[in-house]
């Protein structure tokens, strides 16, 4: 007759150094042996879309910018295309070119947070505060633009709140010189580390029909062999004239798939967003940035829904418009949120350091999770 | 030998046994907490790309002391579900532990807390009591977080011993003693008289040992970083998942007890290393004491050598700190019992074939 063991219960979180945030996991233990993984979400909830309705459409930008608060530029850039399209309004060609750099910086920051805190989750330090001293020159350069350094309200409906510093092109190109090596460094000093490899390859593994039918989107889907990126496959704004690659896992170092993959593509995409700043750069056009931005917007009685490529997923605004300067709804499609549906399904059977693994290659920020 | 010294200056047996206990906490580990947990920031900083602590004193000096300060003020914390016996002896039995290894280490040749033949298997001993330590303070927390990090760290230790103790055996059976002073004058003379490079013999016996024992260091070594619960073996306090492992529950001057067993542990096994491979305390030159004639010059140059080695095998366990991840609880036992554990044995055979020839 086998033993009967009592399975112990482990809360982890709300306060715990690696869950991201305040989530809560609630782990069902057998010794160090995940049986069930339960998330329980929020601990941080702010009732974005019930405050969005009370408010004008502008005033929401700020609010869109707390959300995913590590990719503020880009939430709120997804919101100004979703209300344009509800407006139906042109925009000049300066001010895309000017949101496609800003969303593209946008993607390289949050992506170092996301290498650098799982660096840290495995238990390396130092990779962690390299990604943040690279970061730093981001969001310097963010604050030269807008004056923030996090929460941007730079991205407005129909434009953009001030032009460029006239020093900017030339400080993104010089930052664009400066951080290629450090990719190099990056990947020498924690990406073909033999115990990082040991840590995270063959851990987790997201199949891609499972990663399909749980909705997943953005590197995680990209890291189980699937190419969708919406970038390329529903083009937004001028991505359609920019020429670089859908960098998808392909089980380099264990199963296609897996926590590898899912880091390593997004070291990947930071390369293929700097192609982008590079060749944006080079293509952008003179003009003004702020003369489309309408006086009062009142959009038409209808509905929208208009989706981005966020950093970590598809991050798609809903908005229903009654005809008055109030939204009467908006709904967000939240990535973080859709892609920590499936921790369950990754973590059965593995340890309890194997959870922090699988959750930090998650990239989560409970901002939207939560909302 | 500092024992039966000040028995006989005092003639007391008692007086003897306080100030031979206390000499090498208060002259060699607290100066040498104060400086280590100094070079931890530093070295981490310039690794980082930091400053680390710039503002008190010179280049953040005092920093140490500041932060002892602030713990010695510190609330004392203990929960109503502790248990408290043994949640207020665990930082004293592991520091304890740790502590009991520096009575049978030689700082100098003239400095050796008390001349044991057992010398390395007593201080063997002596810190398998840091894992009761560990242990009693994982329980008593009642905290799920710092039980599992006892309990990995529990395993953890022991499983390391077995590598550490094949290698030392090694080293027993080349040197044919246990006195970890007597296997330091062995080495005495150049540097090619160092056990890593054969020790002192001559002739075909002495090249053949090499290799083996380059192995064996690197075998001692890693076992060593295990025992102290250092990066990448750190996971009895693997912060991103335990919160910070068994001492998560503690407080004030209990925890600043703990780190300053685990700061006092890492000097111990590195100055072990030292003595077992390195010289211990012998010069790699010849002393320039005899050169000059001031023989009471020697001891001095002795501790001198002894504190650079400790403090450089330290300064690689911080490096390797700061490069490395964190292993598994699983792969930490592979590596154990699937790799050291097999090599030092097949190296124990080879040194002791060695020896017979």
């Amino acid at each position: 007759m086998a033993l009967k063991t009592e399975e112990m219960i482990l809360n982890m979180g709300p306060q715990h150094p690696s869950t991201h945030g305040v989530l809560r996991l609630e782990l069902q233990l057998e010794g160090e042996l995940i049986v069930n993984v339960v998330p329980h979400i929020g601990y941080l909830h702010r009732c974005f879309e019930k405050h969005a309705e009370a408010m004008t459409y502008p005033q929401v930008i700020p609010y869109t910018d707390r959300m995913d608060y590590l990719a503020s530029m880009y939430n709120e850039f997804g919101y100004a295309l979703a209300v344009e399209k509800l407006l139906n309004i042109e925009i000049p060609e300066r001010v895309e070119y000017i949101r496609v750099i800003m969303g593209e910086l946008q993607r390289i920051a949050s992506h170092l947070v996301a290498i650098g805190t799982y660096g840290a989750d495995i238990g390396a330090f130092t990779p962690f505060l390299f990604c943040f001293r690279d970061r730093e020159k981001i969001l310097s350069l963010y604050e030269m633009t807008c004056g923030a350094r996090l929460l941007y309200n730079y991205i407005w409906v129909g434009g953009v709140s001030h032009d460029l510093h006239p020093d900017f092109l030339r400080l993104t190109k010089e930052f664009i010189d400066y951080f290629r090596p450090k990719i190099t460094e990056l990947n020498n000093l924690l990406s073909y580390n033999k115990i990082f490899i040991e840590r995270t390859a063959n851990v987790g593994i997201l199949k891609k029909d499972v990663a399909v039918n749980y909705g997943i989107t953005g590197p995680m889907l990209r890291a189980s062999g699937m190419k969708w990126d919406l970038r390329k496959d529903d083009p937004y704004s001028v991505y359609d004239k920019f020429d670089f690659d859908i960098p998808v896992g392909d089980g380099r170092m264990g199963t296609v798939g897996d926590s590898w993959d899912r880091y390593f593509v997004r070291v990947l995409e930071m390369e293929e967003s700097l192609k982008i700043i590079e060749q944006a750069i080079a293509q952008i056009p003179e003009g003004d940035v702020t003369s489309a931005i309408p006086k009062r917007i009142k959009p038409p009685v209808g509905q929208v829904y208009s989706r981005v490529e966020n950093p970590r997923g598809e991050l798609g605004y809903f908005i229903m418009s009654n005809g008055t300067p109030n939204p009467f709804r908006i709904k967000v499609r939240g990535p973080s949120f859709i892609n920590l549906a499936v921790i369950n399904e990754l973590c059965k059977d593995l340890l309890v350091a194997d959870v922090i693994t699988i959750l930090g290659s998650i990239d989560i920020v409970l901002g939207e999770v939560d909302r | 030998m500092i024992y039966e010294f000040f028995s006989n200056l005092f003639n007391n047996q008692v007086i003897g046994y306080i100030i031979s206990a206390a000499l090498p906490l208060l002259f060699f580990i607290l100066p040498f907490v104060l400086v280590a947990v100094y070079m931890e920031r530093k070295v981490s900083a310039h690794m980082q790309d930091r400053l680390g602590p710039m503002r008190v004193g010179w280049h953040g000096v005092l920093q140490t002391i500041a932060d002892l300060l602030k713990l010695l003020q510190k609330e004392d914390i203990t929960a109503t579900a502790n248990d408290k016996p043994l949640f207020n002896l665990a930082p004293i039995v592991v520091f304890a532990g740790s502590y009991a290894a520096f009575a049978a280490i030689p700082f100098t040749g003239a400095y050796i807390g008390s001349n044991i033949d057992l010398g390395i298997i007593y201080i063997i001993g002596a810190t398998g009591l840091v894992v009761a330590g560990i242990l009693m303070s994982g329980w008593a927390s009642n905290n799920k977080y710092t039980l599992l990090g006892a309990m990995r760290a529990a395993a953890q230790i022991i499983s390391y011993e077995i590598p550490t103790i094949l290698v030392v055996l090694s080293l027993i059976m080349i040197t044919g003693t246990m006195n970890l002073n007597t296997m330091s004058q062995m080495q005495t003379g150049y540097f090619w008289n160092w056990m890593i490079l054969g020790g002192p013999g001559l002739g075909v016996t002495k090249f053949l040992l090499i290799p083996f024992m380059i192995i064996g260091f690197f075998v001692i070594y890693i076992s060593t970083l295990a025992e102290v619960n250092r990066t990448p073996f750190d996971i009895p306090e693997a912060e991103s998942e335990l919160v910070s492992g068994y001492h998560t529950e503690y407080s004030g001057m209990k925890f600043s007890i703990f780190f300053l067993a685990e700061y006092a542990n890492m000097f111990a096994v590195s100055a072990i290393v030292a003595t077992l491979f390195f010289g211990g305390y012998q010069s790699p030159f010849g002393y320039l004491g005899n050169t000059l004639g001031a023989h009471w010059l020697v001891p001095i140059e002795q501790f001198f050598w002894f504190a650079i080695k400790g403090t450089f095998f330290v300064f690689v366990q911080m490096w390797l700190r700061w490069t490395l991840p964190r292993l598994r609880v699983d792969q930490l036992m592979a590596v154990c019992w699937k790799y050291l554990i097999p090599i030092a044995f097949v190296n124990l055979i080879i040194v002791g074939l060695i020896t017979i020839l």
